[in-house]
């Protein structure tokens, strides 16, 4: 039988997503439902004085309105921070107290002051119109780098800093400093971005007084981490009385990782007017409501010799939280951040010094790559700056500083197993052709074009496991994976997965492994994951740990299917279980041709005994049925890497930046399903192309979000994108059995330094992303004066 | 209210509809046509194009209560005994979509390109597609999809 494992299989979810029978959640609707439409702070920052619903109470339609004084009355929990970051001095973060409805305080536009729910939507959103508050408008702090500097928000949180963290060693750091040729210096913000997902959020909460059970559909990336906070730490219902449902769901990116107010709203109002509530994000207030990614202001020095040898690297860095501390708001810009701040490099000293602050923003958390972006973008821009100012190769500088023995020790955290870094950049070069990049740059010139190329080097921490590491860092959850592999009687095979799907796939990839594990045929195997009552408890999908975590699970289940088989085969052909080997879905006995398939063995283990034709026995002491369960906990975090090339042309009169050329050369070890992979790294490459070019969240001064529309925040399109050059290398992972790396992020945290470095090289001066018309335009008119006065 | 008379996806349906309902409303709430998506509230997105008497429009943008007397058809009425049309089919061999939501309006929003163009370029496509915005596949997929649909269609 052919391996499935790096076969480009056809999606297996695809015909229900394209020919409308896929069910979202917004596509569910009860039996007696409501509608939910929350009234939304229209200032950054107020307090609450007084909120008048007696009007809207008696609107047309209206079941309930429901405030922050009815969610404190219910004493129902407010939002968590899932990671405890503990600052330099060792004192513990601080975060302040996030009720799903305000009570005292509003702190962002869009926070969540009331719900009205009515019979339909329309006049639910009438009636919210009636509901008076009345607010003492404050002055935000909205400015990252002021926020410090400003007022407190939160009475009992100074200079409005969450955490002031220290990851290295400051001392040894400025040694290296002290003995270099060189310091090469960079300011730059770190844009943020709003994760925009197609499928805006939502919820469905229904409460069945009879049996006291909630039933939520939720837009989740990770459902079951949705229970166990809205349960234990909101306290809406026991555990076993709240069933989370997260059907398809339209992209996630991170934004759909943890609850949100909503989500705790609806299931703790359906509970209290039983019936089921229903409420849909419009896309102004995923705009405003949805976690941002994201926004950091760093300054970063890298110590070379002449030579272009690193010494060291200091990395100093404010993060904005926004106005609350989300689940993993805090960790995004420490343990995802700061180990990967040195990138794919020998550096033999460093630190990173993050600052997390609030302001009047909407929550930031974890977007596509979390951390890892942020930290690439800083050390790939720097370390092209220093080729620079060297008169070096981007690609030679690289080079001289990959390490070439694995596993590396890398500076701050990490023991990256595997790679080959030499060989993903000069993959790349081949694969972009780079010497031909001085012809293409004459071309470019001959159309008035201003051509630029651009390099990044990059790796990532991938998996967030094992649970140990991450829980010694301060993480509230361990982040193991489960998988259940259920042979029903038939032959047939249900797998149950703890992550869950949104695009990537996981119907297929997840079972090919199994296909390939069982021997039994891809069409007789079902993925069934996103539902809280179906599987065991499991930790969701983020921070590509889907197959390198969840994957092992079902390699593991597997094998011990495979295991109780041997035994049942063996026993059933009158054998020692020794002479019984497993190949392709057959139990063979050594050098015979007796054997039983699987479908044989299983529909053995569930009919143990003789009934006619049937004879069945089960060995001694072995249970009936066929179903093993296993939880996966690595030993080490993946770590995939590539190096990518992107070439820009730029209009100098206009100041149109177009990126003609990307080249992107990955390393996800071991690939399962290329076509799946593939896929995956065009659309990380667009939204990290995104960040480079075109989207940018702007609040202004007062705090508004000024980009909370498609009209306002530039998405990227299909007329933005050249087709982009893909190609692979394989070191294979040493930390689960299938070798794989995760391949989610690695687009979006690579493409923005290739861009940046390629604009930057084209127009000859620094430009901060995004780099939109007008910027570029700006660059090239200095650059225009400074070169007229050297002349 | 006013009472409207439509053929969708090749039904005759007659339905009072209030004056402000919207067709995607009227597909997903009055028919329960879900698979048509509503991922914008400004007409940007796409996720809600369908096609009116041939057509491709945003549904999120016309009224109901205009389309007195027109045939629409959304992504469910593309499947012919049991078959998918050759866009959805191209789709899928290419890996032109990840999540699914803006699936729908894309498949329609392409087969409309296609009913106007018989073999596109890649720039014709992409530029065609700009009013349908996804979040997942980088649009190269796509754009492999609808030029492998071309050479079926």
């Amino acid at each position: 039988m052919a391996s499935l494992v790096g076969s480009r299989v056809e999606r297996k979810e695809d015909k229900k997503l394209l020919t409308g029978r896929g069910k979202y959640t917004a596509d569910v609707t009860f039996a007696h439902q409501t509608y939910a439409y929350f009234v939304r702070s229209p200032h950054a920052r107020a307090q609450l004085k007084n909120v008048d619903i007696s009007k809207a109470e008696k609107a047309s339609g209206v079941v309930a309105v429901l405030t922050g004084k009815d969610i404190a009355n219910d004493k129902i929990g407010g939002l968590i921070a899932g990671w405890r970051i503990k600052s330099e001095d060792g004192s513990d973060m601080k975060v302040p107290a996030h009720p799903p409805l305000a009570n005292e305080s509003v702190n962002y536009v869009g926070d969540h002051v009331a719900v009205v729910i009515a019979e339909s939507l329309d006049e639910a959103r009438n009636a919210a119109e009636l509901v008076k508050v009345d607010y003492k408008i404050l002055k935000a702090v909205v400015k990252t780098d002021k926020a410090m500097d400003s007022e407190s928000i939160y009475k009992d949180i100074p200079k409005n800093l969450c955490f002031d963290w220290l990851l290295g060693d400051r001392a040894k750091t400025q040694e290296a400093f002290d003995k270099a040729d060189k310091i090469i210096k960079i300011d730059l913000i770190n844009n943020r971005l709003i994760p925009n997902a197609m499928e805006p959020r939502a919820a469905n909460a229904d409460y069945n007084p009879s049996t006291e059970e909630i039933t939520l559909y939720t837009t989740s990336q990770n459902p079951h981490l949705a229970r166990i906070i809205i349960s234990a730490f909101n306290g809406v219902a026991p555990e076993n009385k709240l069933r989370v449902i997260a059907p398809d769901v339209g992209g996630g990116f991170g934004s759909k990782i943890y609850p949100y107010a909503e989500e705790v709203v609806c299931s703790w109002a359906s509970k209290k007017i039983e019936r089921p509530v229903k409420w849909v994000a419009d896309r102004t207030e995923s705009f405003l409501s949805d976690c941002h990614g994201r926004d950091h202001v760093t300054h970063a020095e890298l110590a070379v010799k002449n030579d272009g040898t690193f010494l060291g690297f200091k990395n100093e860095t404010i993060a904005n939280l926004g106005a609350y501390a989300s689940v993993f708001g805090t960790v995004t810009p420490t343990y995802l951040f700061g180990p990967c701040a040195t990138g794919v490099y020998k550096m033999p000293a460093a630190y990173s010094n993050v600052k997390a602050v609030f302001t009047n923003t909407a929550p930031v958390d974890a977007y596509r790559g979390a951390g890892r972006p942020e930290a690439t973008y800083t050390i790939e821009t720097l370390v092209e700056k220093a080729a620079r100012e060297l008169g070096m190769d981007p690609a030679e500088i690289r080079m001289k500083n990959f390490p070439t023995q694995f596993p590396f020790q890398q500076t701050l955290v990490h023991s990256v197993d595997s790679g080959d870094y030499n060989a993903g950049l000069k993959k790349a070069m081949e694969v972009g052709d780079y010497k031909g990049f001085e012809a293409r740059k004459k071309e470019s010139e001959s159309k008035g074009k201003l051509r630029g190329v651009g390099f990044c080097s990059y790796f990532e921490a991938c998996g967030i496991a094992p649970s140990a590491v991450v829980m010694s860092l301060g993480c509230g959850i361990g982040l193991w994976e489960s998988a259940e592999v259920r042979f029903n009687p038939t032959g047939n095979v249900t797998v149950f997965t703890g992550s869950h799907s949104h695009g990537q796939g996981h119907d297929t990839t997840f079972a090919q492994i199994a296909a390939d594990r069982l021997g039994v045929p891809l069409e007789n195997i079902e993925i069934s994951h996103g539902d809280t009552d179906k599987g065991p408890f499991g930790y969701g999908t983020y921070g590509s740990r889907s197959l390198t975590v969840g994957g092992t699970a079902i390699v593991k289940a597997c094998d011990k299917i495979v295991a109780k088989g041997k035994k049942v085969a063996a026993k059933m052909l009158e054998v020692n279980e020794s002479d019984v080997e497993f190949k392709d879905g057959e139990f063979i006995v050594a050098k015979s041709n007796q054997k039983k398939t699987i479908g044989e063995v299983a529909f053995a283990c569930y009919l143990p005994g003789t009934y006619g034709e049937v004879k069945s026995p089960l060995p001694e002491g072995e249970e009936p049925g066929l179903k093993e369960t296993s939880f996966f906990d690595p030993g080490n975090f993946s770590f995939p890497a590539g190096s990518h090339i992107c070439e820009v042309e730029v209009d100098p009169d206009t100041g149109n930046t177009e990126v003609v050329k990307y080249t992107a050369v990955d390393d996800f070890g071991t690939i399962i399903n290329p076509l799946i992979v593939e896929g995956q790294v065009h659309g990380g490459l667009a939204q990290g192309i995104g960040q480079a070019l075109y989207e940018n969240c702007h609040y202004d001064d007062t705090g508004q979000l000024v980009t909370a529309s498609y009209m306002d925040y530039t998405m990227p399109r299909a007329d933005n994108f050249p087709e982009f050059n893909l190609g692979f290398t394989c070191t294979p992972a040493t930390s689960n059995p299938l070798g794989t790396k995760g391949c989610g992020e690695a687009g979006a945290i690579a493409a923005p330094p290739a861009v940046m470095n390629a604009v930057m090289n084209a127009v000859g001066t620094e430009v901060s992303m995004p780099a939109t018309a007008e910027k570029v335009w700006k660059a090239c008119q200095k650059m225009n004066k400074s070169n007229s006065k050297a002349a | 209210m006013k009472k409207v008379n439509l053929e969708v996806n090749g039904k005759k349906v007659s339905k009072e509809v209030a004056d402000h309902t919207v067709l995607s409303v009227f597909l997903r709430e009055v028919l329960n046509l879900t698979g048509t998506h509503v991922g914008c509230d400004t007409s940007q997105c796409g996720a809600c194009v369908v096609h009116v008497d041939g057509k491709s429009i945003k549904s999120c943008t016309a009224l109901a209560a205009d389309l007195d007397g027109s045939k629409v058809t959304t992504i469910e009425g593309l499947v012919k005994n049991g078959k998918m049309h050759p866009m959805q089919e191209a789709f899928k061999k290419e890996h032109g979509l990840q999540c699914g939501f803006c699936t729908p309006g894309m498949v329609m929003s392409a087969i409309d390109l296609l009913n106007h163009k018989k073999n596109p370029s890649d720039k014709e496509i992409r530029d065609w597609l700009e009013g349908n915005i996804c979040r997942c596949t980088g649009y190269q997929n796509i754009v492999a999809a609808v030029k492998e649909a071309a050479t079926k269609m």
